[in-house]
């Protein structure tokens, strides 16, 4: 396994940028894609995260060439490909649904890009059998696609969009339809194959953790726009809007404006004080879980947070962490988590608490 | 998807057959009586006279193969047997060859037009055949409206001969049989996934090569189907070809009502219709072999 890693990830090529200017998409009145600029770096692993609808799979199949933009470009090193068909494209892709050819063995399924390419027959042989490895199904060679459980049939596809080595792999939603440990255990396995492969990655999911766990970069779409694109930690510590902040990670979001270095929330009229950080302007204001602390009311806290009155409605044992639900006096919910040995005694369901903030933890956002 | 979930429900991997025990078969529940009029009814119209007819044809007039040996001692016989599998054939393919298309065409164009192409196909279908035949006639010959119209277009200078030949034959036969051709084919048609293709272009194949190496062969037990269906069928025709063949094109079917009502040689026609089934169950068994029969002809209803 090891020896075909190697001469595998040494016969690559290195991956591809890819440019997208200004790419519109209308269906008739409908605008599903609207003025979208994006530039990926070669060999990144960039996600297209977003919610159902939110012209994810439209964009994606714009790179792959299904699908033509009504408006804008999209460049390959520099080389305009808006108007080139798929099959001259030379792009990996790996769809939700498999898309494995049922006729076929999955040997067949894996030679089939290369005898496109006609490929000596030897070559062919070797190749298929080195990257079958590469997928841990050295031995189904012989099957048909539908003799293997689902995650088995997705890596049959992800070994045949890889075996021609493509200079970039696009990926729709394809751990959907899979399970939660099958699909944690792939994760991995298409992060390992882009680390040893180092070509271009574009991945679809509508999974926040998916797109965490996975990327170097993430573009956040929202109703055919990108509203936010940075790394990981980027769209999670520093969200631009409040919807980044919503859609990655939980999060708690008082409403309200700002008035001179205050926030002064809608509801409890309550105003908080802001770090010398946070942006000026806005009409949230973003505590993340982790950053909500949380003790009884009876112990006082100290004097450089920030704080609201709350009742603890459950308490939920995660091992590692607890999740503590509160409601404040207001009625706004909030989250809060806390490492287990950290959680203060007192902290229990109907426990009236104070839940509290370092200043420089909240972020104003619009 | 659609058609690996109807290949893991064969379940061919689970391997190890049931045994076969009698009891099983002759377990009946309340329900399985249901089934015994048809069954009565199948061995009374059809398998007391198939075991008349073979015995018939050993013993009418004396008894042994004497029947059998009549076909084949004179040549006018075998070669109307020949010309039957060659009319078949020739009306097999061509039937394909216009169904194949059709049925593609139907899906891909919108849920109205679909409608109104599979009536096209059906009203023929709904229509007997005999009146069928008889338009045909009309239509094709000598001053049918076929031949008048390319006159009068100066087209042509002398009707084409259609009616009693090859060509009219085949002309009949086709129409009678493209429904059972256009069904099977576009029903699997429709369960092939289309996004198969777009698969198979972003590895690397030219759409009409994903078409030729993942539609087509997605489509065979579709056409394995409609071959068989068009070809069985056309086998046993009579009405067609006595209408609008020629003496050069006498089939089998047309023979055997000869000598049951024209020459009254039982026997004979026994033997020579034993032998059309014969050959018919040969061709069966053949293709079965090749094709999961019960899986494709179940689909299509
Ligand atoms: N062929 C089409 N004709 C008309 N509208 C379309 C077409 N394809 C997509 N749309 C519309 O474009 C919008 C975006 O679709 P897209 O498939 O890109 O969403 P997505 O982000 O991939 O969503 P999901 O997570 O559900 O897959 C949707 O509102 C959809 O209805
Ligand atoms: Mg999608």
């Amino acid at each position: 396994m090891t020896a075909a890693l190697e001469t595998t990830s040494t016969q690559t090529s290195t991956g591809a940028p890819i440019s997208i200017n200004a790419v519109s998409k209308k269906y008739g009145d409908n605008t599903v894609l609207e003025s979208v600029d994006l530039d990926i770096r070669a060999g990144e692993f960039l996600t297209l995260l977003g919610a159902s609808g939110s012209g994810k799979s439209t964009l994606l199949n714009i790179i792959a060439g299904f699908t033509r933009p009504t408006a804008g470009t999209v460049k390959v090193d520099g080389r305009d490909i808006t108007s080139l068909p798929p099959h001259k494209r030379g792009f990996g892709m790996v769809f939700q649904h498999y898309a494995l050819f049922p006729h076929m063995s999955v040997a067949d399924n894996v030679a089939f890009p290369l005898k496109r390419q006609k490929v000596a027959k030897a070559e062919i042989q070797q190749r298929v059998a080195e990257t079958l490895e590469l997928v841990e199904l050295g031995h189904l060679g012989g099957r048909r696609p539908s003799e293997l459980s689902g995650g088995q049939q997705q890596r049959v596809a992800l070994a045949r969009a890889i075996v021609f080595r493509p200079r970039v792999l696009l990926m729709d939603e394809p751990l959907g339809a899979l399970d939660k440990l099958l699909r944690e255990q792939l994760q991995l396995e298409i992060r390992r194959l882009h680390q040893e492969m180092g070509i271009t990655f574009v991945f679809v999911t509508h999974d926040q953790d998916e797109a965490l766990t996975m990327s170097d970069r993430i573009a956040l779409l929202r109703n055919g726009r990108i509203v936010q694109l940075g790394t990981p930690e980027q769209l999670y510590a520093e969200p631009n809007c409040r919807y980044s902040a919503e859609f990655v990670g939980a999060s708690n979001i008082f409403t309200g404006t700002v008035q001179g270095r205050s926030f002064i929330d809608d509801v409890s009229g309550q105003s908080y004080r802001l770090g010398e950080a946070a942006d000026q302007s806005g009409r949230s204001l973003l505590v993340r879980p982790e950053h909500l602390n949380i003790a009884p009311a009876d112990v006082p806290v100290p004097d450089t947070v920030e704080q609201v009155e709350a009742i603890v409605e459950d308490c939920i044992y995660l091992g590692s962490s607890r999740t503590v639900q509160l409601r404040t006096d207001a009625g706004q919910r909030l989250v809060a988590r806390t490492n287990v040995p950290r959680t203060p005694d007192g902290v229990v369901s109907g426990a009236r608490v104070h839940a509290y903030w370092d200043v420089r933890d909240a972020c104003v956002l619009d | 998807m659609t058609s690996a979930a109807t290949d893991s429900s064969t379940g061919r991997l689970r391997g190890r057959p049931r045994p076969l025990r009698l009891s099983r078969w002759l377990r009946f529940d309340g329900w399985g009586a249901l089934v015994l009029p048809l069954l009565v009814f199948l061995v009374l119209v059809f398998g007391l006279p198939l075991v008349v007819m073979l015995s018939r044809s050993l013993t009418d007039p004396s008894f042994g193969l004497q029947n059998y040996r009549d076909i084949f001692a004179n040549a006018v016989y075998p070669r109307v047997l020949g010309n039957t599998f060659l009319i078949a054939a020739i009306v097999t393919v061509v039937t394909l060859a216009l169904a194949y298309p059709y049925a593609y065409l139907m899906t891909l164009v919108g849920p109205v037009w679909r409608m109104i192409m599979l009536g096209l196909v059906l009203v023929p279908f709904w229509t007997s055949i005999l009146v069928r035949s008889f338009a045909l006639v009309l239509f094709l010959r000598d001053t049918g409206a076929f031949n008048s119209t390319l006159q009068t277009l100066d087209v042509i200078d002398q009707p084409i001969p259609l009616i009693r030949t090859l060509t009219g034959v085949v002309f009949g036969m086709v129409q009678v049989a493209l429904p059972f051709a256009v069904l099977p084919i576009f029903a699997t048609m429709q369960g092939i996934d289309r996004r198969l293709l777009q698969a198979a272009e972003s590895l690397g194949a030219r759409p009409a090569g994903a078409f030729w190496r993942i539609f087509v062969p997605l489509s065979a037990p579709g056409v394995a189907a409609a071959v068989l269906l068009t070809f069985v069928q056309a086998l046993g025709y009579y009405i067609t070809p006595a209408l609008l063949g020629g003496p050069k094109n006498t089939m089998i079917g047309e023979l055997i009502v000869q000598q049951v009502s024209t020459v009254l040689r039982f026997g004979f026609a026994a033997a020579l219709a034993t032998l059309l089934l014969l050959t018919t169950f040969l061709l069966l068994v053949v293709a079965g072999r090749f094709v999961d029969l019960q899986k494709h002809l179940m689909r299509q209803t």
